[in-house]
């Protein structure tokens, strides 16, 4: 048997598509790994809706319940979509932290001939899913409760699926850039992806239009695609019933569209950038595999 | 350097620098590796075998590309680590010692199977790899447990299992018996025998502070010290080294802990080295002397000092004695790291 085994081939050229899948199936069984399904079914079902409940409660209360008037459904849309930037951005950030503290796998896993950019993408495409489903019940509740002026008749698909396309992997692009950081840091500044993604929240546009933030914190919304990305959904989303406010009032979808497509090019080539030399400096640093045990 | 080389490290070097507790204090550096230089041929077992902080795991980082050095030279099979870090990673792997890491939630089989991905393998080799090797290591009744359950043996069984599931062209074992209770470290070693037997080809690079794996197992080793390798030759040339020497093993009634006891016993004519140890009710002295007839001295010295002669053992040397002998203590006592401030 002994000598069977080592009779067979030599070990084959590692691809980037065999390290997505496998990071991806490994990131599945993480998220997955729940003992009760209950828990599993109150973290993707009901813990989303009740974090988009406390965001319509205090709309009710200043607005006295008018949810048929446009800045509900730009609300609650954009709420329901941030949802995929908390998983996302933070996700694949804090698949470095996990793997270097809490599994301490990061010598088994970098001595082989992964491809530690995709397999980063892999590792955040689970939560990506988790995110999905969330994004899915939200936005269905919201019809449901809320009558969020939303048909599968009027949705426009395309451009639906194109701006989703797009959106998510600009938060991969991100995540992967705070990932990079985190790679060269001490455990202490793990949460460096939930704080951009905190940031992002109040800066893209996600809960209130950019028209209402001082004109000098504008230009901060306006070089994150996920800012385009939440304008497009919306409109692809609403469709007809989509009522515009003024910063993006003069953009055709298109329009949007290229610079969201654009945006996104660039943020993914910083990325890949950002990660080759975040990978030769945490190495050079010695950071790379040091455990902080905090 | 020929290209018989598996590994070859010029002039290695590599230092930390260190960040004081407060962000405005000058960075510390601390050098792990002075100038190191090794060769390790291609069919070759090597040890590395020096105290805690000599500088193994940081030669073992560098050569699997979990570090850069600062400045000098490492390659692996012709490959610069620096430079080819992907190539350099298909044809090795890495075992750590004590290793309780993992994703406890996979099974070994689930585990074993996901590294053989990332390593290349197609879903039908990785498979009968695995079960060829679990059966190997004697783990294949255990092969949907769960990585949490294990005990330390059985985790180390697997990462061995890891370790070798690629057929790797040079296999670096850092500690790998380390917290393994006896029957699980023999069967660990016989493993490693074993596949080096049926690889002539391949190299394997061992680091360990167990003077007796070193001795069973390595074809060559390296003293290795406060980042310096300070011998190089097989177990059998360095013991040579010591033979011209009188090495005994004495048993005494307590010296206790004076200061400078090894410095006295040292200042008898004749002895080159001591190392005593504190046991229960005695105290143990490992005494290389330059001739027998110096013992008689060690004797009267201790008789002086109120401490008797319980047993005395003349022995050969051993390769604990060649370290004594070379570093001047004790293997367990860590080294002492040179530390400079400022850059």
């Amino acid at each position: 048997m002994y000598q069977t085994m080592m009779n067979l081939p030599l070990v084959r050229r590692a691809n980037w598509l065999r390290t997505f899948l496998n990071a991806a199936w490994l990131g599945w069984q993480i998220e997955s790994n729940w003992a009760d399904p209950f828990l599993f079914a109150v973290y993707s079902i009901a813990r989303p809706i009740a974090s988009v409940l406390i965001l319509v409660v205090m709309y009710s209360v200043i607005t006295n319940g008018a949810t048929d008037q446009p800045i509900f459904a730009y609300i609650y849309l954009g709420n329901a979509l941030y949802i995929l930037v908390g998983q996302v951005v933070s996700g694949v950030s804090w698949t470095v932290i996990s793997d270097r503290e809490q599994y301490r796998t990061v010598r088994q896993l970098y001595t082989t001939p992964l491809d530690g950019y995709f397999y980063l993408m892999g590792r955040g495409v689970a939560r990506l899913l988790v995110g999905i489903i969330s994004l899915v019940i939200t936005v269905g509740f919201g019809v449901l409760a809320f009558q969020l002026p939303i048909s599968l008749q009027t949705v426009d698909w395309l451009l639906f699926t194109v701006t989703m396309v797009l959106g998510i992997i600009s938060l991969a692009a991100l995540g992967h850039v705070m990932g990079s950081i985190t790679m060269m840091t001490a455990r202490q500044i793990g949460s460096v992806g939930d704080a951009v993604a905190g940031a992002l929240y109040l800066f893209s546009g996600a809960i209130f239009p950019l028209d209402l933030l001082p004109s000098v914190l504008r230009p901060i919304g306006l070089i994150f695609p996920a800012t385009y990305w939440l304008e497009l959904a919306r409109r692809a989303l609403l469709g007809p019933g989509y009522v515009g406010f003024e910063t993006f009032a003069g953009f055709s979808n298109s329009h949007l569209l290229l610079i969201l497509l654009v945006a996104t090019l660039l943020l993914l080539v910083a990325s890949i950038y950002t990660y080759r030399w975040a990978f030769n400096r945490a190495r050079e640093t010695g950071f790379f595999d040091m455990e902080t045990n905090f | 350097m020929t290209t018989s080389s598996a590994i070859e490290v010029q002039q290695l070097r590599r230092v930390y620098k260190l960040r004081g507790p407060k962000r405005k204090d000058a960075p510390r550096e601390l050098v792990a590796l002075e100038s190191v230089d090794l060769e390790v041929k291609r069919g070759e077992l090597f040890g590395l075998l020096g105290p805690n902080g000599a500088g193994k795991t940081t030669i073992i980082k560098i050569l699997a590309t979990l570090l850069l050095p600062t400045s000098g030279i490492a390659r692996v099979e012709g490959l610069d680590v620096t430079q080819h870090v992907q190539a350099v990673r298909e044809r090795i792997s890495m075992v750590s010692g004590g290793e309780t890491s993992g994703f406890g939630l996979l099974t070994i089989e689930e585990n074993l199977w996901m590294f053989a991905r990332f390593y290349g393998l197609d879903n039908a080799t990785a498979r009968q790899r695995i079960d060829a090797l679990l059966k190997i290591v004697g783990i294949y009744e255990r092969r949907t447990a769960k990585i949490s359950d294990l005990s330390t043996g059985l985790r180390q069984k697997m990462n061995f299992i890891r370790g070798f599931i690629s057929d790797p062209r040079v296999v670096f074992l850092d500690e790998p018996t380390l917290g393994l209770d006896v029957t699980a470290a023999r069967e660990v070693r016989g493993f490693v025998k074993q596949w080096m037997s049926d690889h002539p080809e391949r190299a394997l690079l061992l680091t360990s502070h167990y003077m007796s794996e070193i001795d069973e197992l390595c074809d060559r080793v390296a003293i290795v010290d406060t980042g310096k390798v300070l011998a190089c030759d097989t177990p059998a040339a360095l013991k040579k080294r010591l033979q011209r020497e009188a090495v005994f093993q004495l048993k005494v009634s307590p010296i206790g802990p004076r200061p400078n006891r090894e410095a006295m016993i040292e200042a008898v004519p004749g002895v080159r080295q001591v190392t005593v140890t504190e046991q229960d009710g005695y105290s143990e002295l490992n005494l290389i002397l330059e001739a027998e007839d110096a013992l008689g001295g060690v004797l009267s010295h201790l008789n002086g000092r109120g401490s008797g002669l319980i047993a005395l053992e003349k022995r050969e040397p051993t390769l604990e004695d060649v370290f004594i002998s070379i570093v001047g203590r004790r293997l367990d006592q860590d080294t002492t790291q040179r530390e400079e401030n400022g850059a």
